[in-house]
């Protein structure tokens, strides 16, 4: 193994510009002649729009214009539409909401945009904005998750605010099998509604050239090409080939920068209208109110076992919240990438889930860093080892005697997947290691002596990665393929640039992806450069969600080097006279078989440009592309462990100890591996004990800022440990399965199940904050 | 931020006339709750009078049981100072806790007990050492000081100069913070002056106040369990989405009982 190639903990590249300031993210582009939005936003929950006054507004100094939503609709752009179509129980189509980008008739949740004011600087639009005069009529708002589906209707023709009542799974068999149980462990959970909070706030800026009708939107993607495929296609703001969007380094997104959202379609629709380039950046006040929220779910579950422990069947109900309409994803997220994932790591014959899918006049609900995984994680570890307290059972051994062995792979599951590959006690044997199970007793009783509480808590995750086989997909209901592009054009002096349809906002492709290329070309780490976020650049491509670029766009230009190697053959072939069967490739020279004749990479691509002793039938050029349409999901598993300490007097919960053992497949940089998974289990411990997006009865939210959504920090977490198992996903070249998830998906239900252990109490919901857990304890 | 007429007087006097002559005008000390007001536009002053130049309200010194703070004292400078360290070292403990190290290097002693956030810590030590406020016109017993939420017997236009915070025997500080903004949901503060025992609360109320129970039955027997057993008034407690006044009302005799503990292991 070189020291920059797979498996190299090589230091991210693309950090030394993050670290020092010299990032270039979306704010940080100028246009000559720049203007500046602001978002005209309601204050209401639930409010007619009856009339927008901006007499006021437009004359303040330097205000170019006021458009509202009547405008927008009134140039005939289209609604912003939801990307994956479930179909329900009784096979009709989901109920889809007109989404309109900005609200003309009805403002359906607090901080829903309806106009934007544009001006010459941000203060006068900041000033013309509060000028702007809107009548509203408020209506009741329909907030509360429970009630909804009784309450009066959200949107026209949407009875019982229901989006959709999907199933999957054998419902019959799954009663019968529960009814015949010999113990059906029940559980009430909550999976508290989660506000993504990404360091850099979404932000657009739109260019026109009326020159030419180009417009440029630059815009914090995670997906460039298919926030231009939408804007184009759907909401028809300019046709696909005169729209270039541009995603340039982005500061996070955790699945938040997955959606096309109002204001980045605002604002390139404005610029053409002002003639001039509009850029809008949120504050962090307005991320809070008008990005897509996470999770947010209600869920009862039965599992039945029989007197063995043997998981017989898994019934689980689940209201989810989708907001107030549906979020480009936000269909998916509670059905196929939640309910399929139900079957965990276990081979329960009989499983049936029912999800219906709720609007709230509170806003969208979209994928966030896990997005569907981690609440069916939660619900499958939760039970499983609520199971295990109300036997007696120890719940590490219950859950091995339940896991699918690795001799029954491929596996599939009652809910439509299959599993290709995995050793799931593999994981939770090194993890028991890890955090010295035999040892808990006896620290458990050092802090009782201490006056204080300890638990452990498991979970053994599994997720579907690498999204997605594109014809399964759309049969699901999605609207798009899910392959991914990759390009590499090798340059006359032997140097590489790679093109990839995959998006970089924190994951280190520019150092991962190079490390890939290089080690495939036996060239220098240096001499490989990554483009990504540019549909101007780069061919058409999927972008970043799912734990899927290197499984998916790491493949893809595997794929793509195979196609160069090849076409370098013919060429060495050529120049050294030899058969092209006679010619290998290995560690940068295009070898003659049995003889000491060879070229190097860059003297073959030097040839490929300067084609004077060269193949007659061969185009000059050493530039190939390829897509790579994966054949099945990934499936990264593993075991995590929390230990937690409780202060009884306070509540105050400490995560003291977090063991993670996870299997990604193949490893191409360690120590990304281990960020990603450093920060997922931040995330989740944050979900677990301190993050709880709340709306008030009158539908304000009032975690609308630091000061009440608690973020974790550097000391709500402990040192983490942090190890992998290796099996190989089999259908992908590099056997990789993704790890970006992985963190947020396993550590809610482990620390969830440290705390109840702790307390004795397994109802306490997520978060556990110190209250609720004293509350527990004393009654 | 809406606009405003800025200001640097560098006497009191010029201060106040400034205040006077304003039709609606803002002291800025340290900034830390003003600043992100304004920038919320939640405030709208004509004039900001910044009181960062003026020489008389910095500097600490010690001397004759009194430690003496100028109101334009940074967090950070109490939480370092080796003056106070020395000879109040519960004020520098508990100045460190404030905040984060953004706040501690901007925001002030003088600005923190002007505003009165019903959350913030320095009440607690005002109160619980029994301090003394000088202001550009007079002299306030802090029993008189902390009259409800956000309101202090400071007067339109006055400013707090300087706090003189008598040296106990022995005290410390407990305060629970938000999880989310690290402020105090519950604070106290217990000081032991010859054996006659003060408690300053913070976070549990409208604003700082003595939990007058407790001394008592702290000075008759100052343990930590009479702490914790203790009446603490909750009828008025704040009830909030982070704690019940119940769970406050636990909080303020739990973080007192640590404090009592702290105090009697000096």
């Amino acid at each position: 193994m070189s020291d920059t190639g797979i498996g190299a903990s090589v230091r991210r590249r693309e950090d030394v510009r993050f670290i020092t300031g010299s990032g270039r993210y979306t704010d940080d582009i100028n246009q000559p002649g720049q203007t500046y939005a602001v978002f005209l936003r309601s204050p209401h929950a639930r409010a007619k729009i009856s009339a927008v006054d901006s007499s006021a507004a437009l004359a303040v100094n330097g205000v170019h214009a006021v458009l509202t939503g009547q405008d927008m609709a009134a140039d005939g752009l289209g609604d912003l539409p939801c990307g994956w179509l479930v179909k329900q129980k009784d096979g009709s189509d989901m109920v889809s909401a007109p989404h309109p980008p900005l609200a003309h008739t009805v403002a359906n949740y607090v901080g829903e945009p309806y106009g934007i004011v544009i001006a010459e600087t941000l203060a006068a639009a900041r000033e013309a904005a509060e000028l702007v005069m809107t009548e509203f009529d408020e209506l009741e708002p329909i907030v509360d998750l429970t009630g909804a589906r009784g309450a009066d209707q959200i949107h026209e023709g949407v009875s019982g605010n229901l989006a959709y009542d999907w199933e999957l799974g054998e419902k019959a068999a799954t009663e019968a099998a529960l009814a015949g149980a010999a113990h059906v462990t029940r559980i009430d959970l909550t999976n508290n509604r989660l506000i993504p909070n990404a360091m850099e706030p979404r932000a657009a800026l739109g260019v026109y050239e009326s020159a030419t009708g180009e417009h440029t939107l630059y815009t914090t993607s995670q997906n460039p090409h298919l926030e231009r495929l939408i804007l184009s296609a759907f909401v028809q703001v300019a046709p696909e080939h005169k729209l270039r969007v541009v995603a340039p380094d982005v500061g996070g997104g955790f699945g938040s920068k997955i959606f096309v959202y109002a204001e980045e379609t605002a604002v390139i629709w404005a610029a053409r209208k002002v003639g001039r380039p509009v850029k809008w950046t949120a504050d962090r006040s307005e991320s809070f109110l008008a990005d897509a929220h996470g999770r947010d779910h209600v869920t009862h579950a039965e599992l039945g076992l029989d007197a063995d422990g043997r998981f017989v069947a898994l019934k689980v109900q689940t209201t989810a919240n989708l907001g107030a309409y549906l979020s480009t994803f936000g269909s998916s997220v509670p059905t196929y990438l939640y309910g399929t994932l139900l079957a965990g790591q276990y081979a329960t014959p009989n499983i049936y889930v029912e999800v219906a899918g709720v609007y709230t006049n509170t806003a969208p609900v979209d994928a966030y860093r896990g997005a569907g995984r981690p609440e069916a994680t939660y619900v499958v570890e939760r039970i499983v080892e609520t199971a295990a307290r109300e036997l007696g059972r120890d719940p590490a051994e219950l859950r091995r005697l339940n896991m699918i062995r690795p001799d029954q792979f491929p596996y599939e599951t009652p809910v439509a997947l299959v599993y290709d590959t995995g050793d799931y006690e593999a994981s939770l044997d090194r993890a028991l290691e890890h955090v010295d199970y035999a040892g808990f007793p006896a620290r458990r009783a050092a802090s009782e002596a201490a006056g204080r509480k300890r638990g452990i808590g498991f979970a053994c995750y599994i997720e579907a990665c690498g999204l997605a086989p594109s014809q399964l997909a759309i049969q699901l209901g999605a609207g798009v393929g899910l392959y991914e592009s990759g390009e590499i054009r090798v340059n006359p002096t032997g140097n590489v640039t790679v093109f990839t349809g995959s998006h970089s906002h924190g994951q280190g492709h520019e150092t991962t992806f190079a490390q890939v290329v290089s080690d495939k070309f036996g060239i220098p780490f240096e001499d490989v450069e990554i483009v990504h976020g540019d549909t101007g650049r780069v061919e058409f491509g999927l972008g970043t969600y799912g734990s899927r670029s290197l499984a998916v766009g790491g493949s893809a230009l595997v794929s793509a080097a195979d196609k160069l190697i090849a076409k370098g053959r013919k060429i060495a072939a050529h120049m050294l006279e030899a058969d092209v069967d006679a010619v290998e490739f290995s560690d940068g020279q295009f070898l003659v078989r049995d003889s000491n004749q060879a070229l190097s990479f860059g003297e073959v691509a030097f040839a490929a440009y300067v084609p004077t002793n060269y193949p007659t039938d061969l185009e000059p050029g050493f530039s190939e592309k390829a897509f790579y349409d994966p054949e099945n999901f990934t499936y990264p598993a593993g075991t995590h462990i929390a230990e937690v300490e409780v202060d009884p007097a306070t509540g105050v919960v400490t995560l003291v100890n977090f063991v993670a053992v996870d299997d990604f497949g193949h490893v191409i940089n360690p120590m990304i591996v281990d960020g990603q998974v450093h920060g997922g289990v931040a995330q989740g411990a944050g979900q677990a004990l301190l993050e709880h997006g709340i709306y008030d009865d009158f539908g304000q939210l009032v975690t609308g800022s630091y000061m009440d959504y608690c973020m974790p920090r550097a000391d709500d977490v402990p040192d983490f440990l942090v190890d992998t198992t290796v099996t190989p996903c089999t259908h992908n070249p590099l056997g990789v399965k993704g790890c970006g998830e992985a963190g947020a998906i396993g550590s809610p239900a482990a620390i969830m199940n440290a705390v109840t252990d702790a307390v004795g109490d397994n109802g306490l919901s997520m978060p556990a904050t110190p209250e609720k857990v004293w509350r527990a304890l004393h009654g | 931020m809406y606009q405003f007429n800025y200001h640097r007087p560098a006497t009191l006097e010029e201060a106040t006339r400034l205040f006077s002559e304003a039709d609606d005008g803002f002291y800025l000390s340290g900034g830390q709750t003003l600043i992100p007001t304004l920038k919320q536009r939640l405030a709208s002053p004509s004039d900001l009078i910044d009181l960062s130049g003026i020489e008389g309200m910095k500097g600490i010194e010690a001397g004759n049981g009194v430690v003496s703070i100028g109101a334009f004292t940074r967090h950070a400078e109490v939480a370092a100072s080796g003056v106070i360290r020395e000879t109040l070292p519960v004020l520098s403990a508990l100045a460190g806790l404030i905040g984060d190290a953004q706040v501690r290097n901007m925001g002030t002693l003088g600005g923190s007990v002007a505003n009165s956030d019903p959350a913030a810590d320095y009440p607690a030590a005002v109160i619980g050492l029994g301090a003394t406020v000088h202001t550009s016109s007079r002299t306030i017993a802090a029993d008189d000081y902390f009259q409800d939420l956000f309101e202090t017997a400071l007067e339109p236009g006055e400013i707090l100069t300087r706090i003189d915070f008598p040296v106990p025997d022995r005290a410390a500080y407990r305060k629970f913070p938000n999880p989310a903004s690290r402020y105090a949901v519950a604070g106290v503060l217990v000081a032991d002056f010859g054996g006659s025992i003060r408690v300053g609360v913070t976070g549990a109320g409208p604003c700082a106040f003595r939990a007058t129970a407790m001394e008592e039955a702290l000075s008759a027997d100052l343990t930590p369990a009479v702490a914790r057993a203790a009446e603490v008034p909750a009828g008025n407690f704040n009830s909030d989405l982070h704690a019940s006044a119940e769970y406050r009302a636990n909080l303020v005799r739990v973080m007192a009982e640590r404090a009592v503990s702290d105090l009697l292991a000096e």
